[in-house]
C-alpha cells in the first residue's frame, strides 16, 4: 500500500461543454493526514468530492483512491425515522452480503463503534431527534463500522453552534492521528482548516488553485484572493507550542469602533 | 480533556442533548412479535374467512374441510361432508380468500418497497401510475382475447412501461429525486394510462372492464389464484431478501453510493418486482386502490421503518386488510359490492388521519 491515499491528476469537470467549474487540479493526500479544501459557494467544492467518491465521472483527468472511502454528507437527514443503531449498521454495507441481512457480529460492531464515540447510551433512539452534534457523531461513527480507511466529509461543521464544531473538529484530529484515517473535508471556516489541516487547497476558480501545508496555502494573500475579504493571521501560544489562528477584519466595524474606554477609578 | 488532550465526548459536552428526552423505540425491544402475531392473525382470518357468505360453515367444520381439500387421502372424511359445502369450499371460498390474501400480501409489500426505495411515504403503486401502467396492458390483453400468461405479461410491461415514464418525466424536470415532482410525474402517467384503458374499453367493446377497474374479487378460481401466487411468491421473496437493502437505498443517493451500494441496480431490480407483484394482483382483480400506500403506514406505526422487519409486517397486514374489507362485502352484499371501492373508503381516512397525527413530519422533506 502506498504512502498517497488519494491523489488526482489534471482533475477537471464541465456540466456544459467549455463551462469549466475546475480544471486542471492536482494534489496527493498522504495516508493518515488531514487534508482540507475550501473555496467560496459555487467554485466546485462538492462537485470535486463527488468526482472523488466515484459519484460523478470527471470531465478531464483521473482520481485514485487507494483504500476504502467513506461519505460524511453536509446535512444529514432521512425520510424515515432509523434509530441510531440502525443508522450505524448500514456502514456494514460492504460486509453484508446483497441477499442477507446484518448478523449479530455486525450489530456488535455498530455498538463498539458507538461505544467509541461515547454515544452507545443513543443506540436505541430516534436518529431524528438527536442534536446536529449528536447525529455528526453517529454518520462518523457508522462510517468507522464501515473500516473506512479514508472519510470524506462535506462541510462537516457547517450547521453545528460552537461547542459542537469544537467535539466534530477534534473528533477529525484523533481519527487521523490516533486511527490513521486519511481525512479529506470541504470547509467555509479557513481557521478550522487551519487548526486541524495537514495540508489545504484552495479553489480559486478555473484552473487557479493552491494547494500545499495548510500553514503555508492559508495565507493572508491566499485567502484575499480566494473570498475577496481580509483576514488576519494570529499567532497565539498553548502549552508550549505556537499555533496560529484567523480573525476576519471588518471594513467598516474597524473604522467605526471607538477607542476603549478605560474604567473610571 | 482527557490525557491526550482530546475533548472529553460524553452526553454534557453535546450540545443540545438531553438524554431524557429521545424516546427508546418501543418497536426496537418487540419489533419481531407484531409480525409473529400478525402471522397467526392471517391464519385464523383465513379460517374465519371461509365461514362468511350466503352458506354458513362454522369455523370447526370449515377447518376439517380445508383438511380433506389440501389432503384427500388421508381418511375417508369426504364421506362427512356434502357436495354442496365442498363444492362452495372449493370452487367458491377458498381461491377467493386467497386470492384476497395474495392481492393485499403483494401490494402490502410492493408500496413499502416503493416508499423505501423513492425515499417517500407519499408514494404507493396506483400514485406512481405502476396500477394504471398494469391496466392498460391488462385490458388490451382482455379485448384481444389471451391466454392468461400473456394478460400477465402484457400487465407487467404496461407497469413496467408506466414506471419507467414517471422516472423519465421526473428526471426531465430535473428533479427525480424531488418527492412532488415524482408524485406528480405519477399522477400524470397514472391518468394518460387510465385515459388509454377507456379507449380500450371503448373501441374494444368489453363490458366486463368496471368491475375490473374498481378492483373486485368476483369471479376468483385457481387459475387465476395460480397467476398471482406465483409472481407474487418469487417476486415477494426477492424483495424480503433485499429488504435491508432497502434501509440504505432510502439514504440519498450519494451516501448510499458511499457505501457500497450499486444504486440504480438495486433499484431497477426493486421496480421491476415491484410491476411484477402488482401486474400479477392488477392482471387477477383489477385495481385495488390505496392499500400500497395506507398499509405500510401502518405498519411503520406498529414495527417502526426498519425494513427487516417493515416489509414482513406490511405484507401481512395487507393481506389482513383486504381479505377483512372482502369478507365485508361479502358478508353485507353478498360479494357485489366491488372491494376496491371499500379499500378507498377506508383508506382515505386512514390517510388523513395519519397525516393529522403526523403533523406531516416526514411527509415532504427529502
Amino acid at each position: 500500500m502506498s504512502n498517497t491515499a488519494v491523489e488526482f491528476h489534471d482533475l477537471g469537470h464541465a456540466y456544459k461543454p467549455g463551462h469549466w467549474v475546475f480544471q486542471s487540479y492536482n494534489a496527493e493526500v498522504a495516508r493518515g493526514s488531514i487534508f482540507a479544501l475550501l473555496g467560496p459557494n459555487g467554485c466546485g467544492k462538492t462537485t470535486l468530492l463527488k468526482a472523488l467518491l466515484g459519484a460523478l465521472k470527471p470531465t478531464a483527468g483521473k482520481v485514485v483512491m487507494d483504500g476504502r472511502s467513506a461519505f460524511v454528507p453536509q446535512l444529514f437527514q432521512v425520510t424515515f425515522d432509523y434509530s441510531v443503531l440502525d443508522m450505524v449498521l448500514m456502514g456494514r454495507a460492504r460486509q453484508v452480503g446483497l441477499f442477507s441481512q446484518p448478523s449479530v457480529e455486525d450489530e456488535e460492531a455498530a455498538m463498539a463503534s458507538l461505544e467509541r464515540f461515547g454515544i452507545a447510551h443513543f443506540a436505541r433512539h430516534p436518529f431524528h431527534e438527536l442534536s446536529g452534534g449528536e447525529r455528526q457523531l453517529v454518520i462518523f461513527a457508522r462510517a468507522l463500522v464501515s473500516e473506512a480507511e479514508i472519510l470524506i466529509l462535506d462541510e462537516p461543521t457547517s450547521a453545528l453552534d460552537l461547542k459542537n464544531q469544537i467535539v466534530v473538529l477534534d473528533w477529525i484530529t484523533r481519527l487521523s492521528h490516533r486511527d490513521g484515517l486519511t481525512v479529506l473535508f470541504t470547509t467555509h471556516h479557513p481557521h478550522h482548516a487551519l487548526a486541524v489541516a495537514d495540508n489545504a487547497l484552495l479553489m480559486l476558480g478555473g484552473s487557479k488553485y493552491a494547494s500545499g501545508p495548510a500553514s503555508d496555502v492559508l495565507s493572508e494573500e491566499n485567502l484575499h484572493a480566494l473570498y475577496g475579504v481580509d483576514l488576519k493571521l494570529l499567532p497565539f501560544e498553548h502549552k508550549g507550542q505556537l499555533h496560529e489562528t484567523l480573525v476576519p477584519v471588518l471594513p467598516y466595524a474597524s473604522r467605526a469602533r471607538k477607542e476603549p474606554q478605560l474604567p473610571l477609578s | 480533556m482527557n490525557q491526550e488532550g482530546f475533548l472529553n465526548v460524553t452526553e454534557s459536552t453535546i450540545a443540545g442533548s438531553n438524554p431524557a428526552l429521545p424516546r427508546v423505540f418501543f418497536t426496537q425491544k418487540y419489533g419481531w412479535a407484531v409480525p409473529v402475531l400478525l402471522g397467526v392473525g392471517l391464519l385464523l382470518a383465513i379460517v374465519s374467512s371461509l365461514c362468511v357468505g350466503a352458506y354458513p360453515i362454522s369455523p370447526g367444520r370449515a377447518v376439517r374441510l380445508l383438511l380433506y381439500l389440501v389432503w384427500p387421502f388421508h381418511s375417508s372424511a369426504g364421506s362427512q361432508f356434502n357436495l354442496k359445502e365442498l363444492t362452495v369450499m372449493r370452487i367458491i371460498r377458498s381461491p377467493r380468500v386467497l386470492l384476497a390474501s395474495l392481492a393485499g400480501m403483494g401490494l402490502g409489500i410492493s408500496g413499502t418497497a416503493l416508499q423505501g426505495m423513492m425515499r417517500n411515504p407519499l408514494v404507493g403503486p396506483d400514485i406512481i401510475g405502476v396500477t394504471s401502467g398494469a391496466a392498460f396492458g391488462g385490458v388490451v390483453a382482455i379485448s384481444l382475447e389471451l391466454s392468461p400468461v400473456w394478460l400477465i405479461t402484457l400487465a407487467f410491461c404496461g407497469g413496467l412501461l408506466a414506471m419507467v415514464c414517471t422516472f423519465s418525466l421526473a428526471k426531465l424536470a430535473r428533479s427525480s429525486a424531488n418527492s412532488m415532482i415524482l408524485i406528480l410525474a405519477g399522477i400524470f402517467i397514472g391518468a394518460f394510462f387510465l385515459a388509454l384503458v377507456g379507449l380500450v374499453e371503448y373501441y374494444g367493446n368489453i363490458f366486463r372492464i368496471r368491475d375490473w377497474i374498481i378492483g373486485s374479487f368476483v369471479g376468483a378460481d385457481w387459475t387465476k389464484v395460480m397467476t398471482i401466487a406465483i409472481p407474487t411468491l418469487l417476486g415477494g421473496a426477492v424483495l424480503m431478501a433485499l429488504r435491508w437493502r432497502m434501509n440504505l437505498l432510502s439514504l440519498n443517493d450519494l451516501d448510499a453510493k458511499s457505501l457500497g451500494v450499486n444504486v440504480s441496480v438495486l433499484r431497477w431490480t426493486i421496480i421491476a418486482l415491484v410491476s411484477l407483484i402488482v401486474s400479477a394482483q392488477v392482471a387477477v382483480s383489477g385495481i385495488v386502490a390505496w392499500v400500497g400506500l395506507v398499509v405500510p403506514h401502518c405498519a411503520r406505526m406498529l414495527v417502526g421503518p426498519d425494513h427487516r422487519r417493515l416489509l414482513p409486517t406490511a405484507g401481512l397486514l395487507g393481506a389482513l386488510f383486504v381479505l377483512g374489507l372482502d369478507d365485508l362485502t361479502r358478508s353485507i352484499v353478498h360479494g357485489g359490492l366491488p372491494v376496491g371501492t371499500l379499500t378507498a373508503v377506508v383508506g382515505t381516512p386512514i390517510v388523513c388521519f395519519l397525516l393529522w397525527k403526523s403533523q406531516g413530519k416526514g411527509w415532504g422533506h427529502e
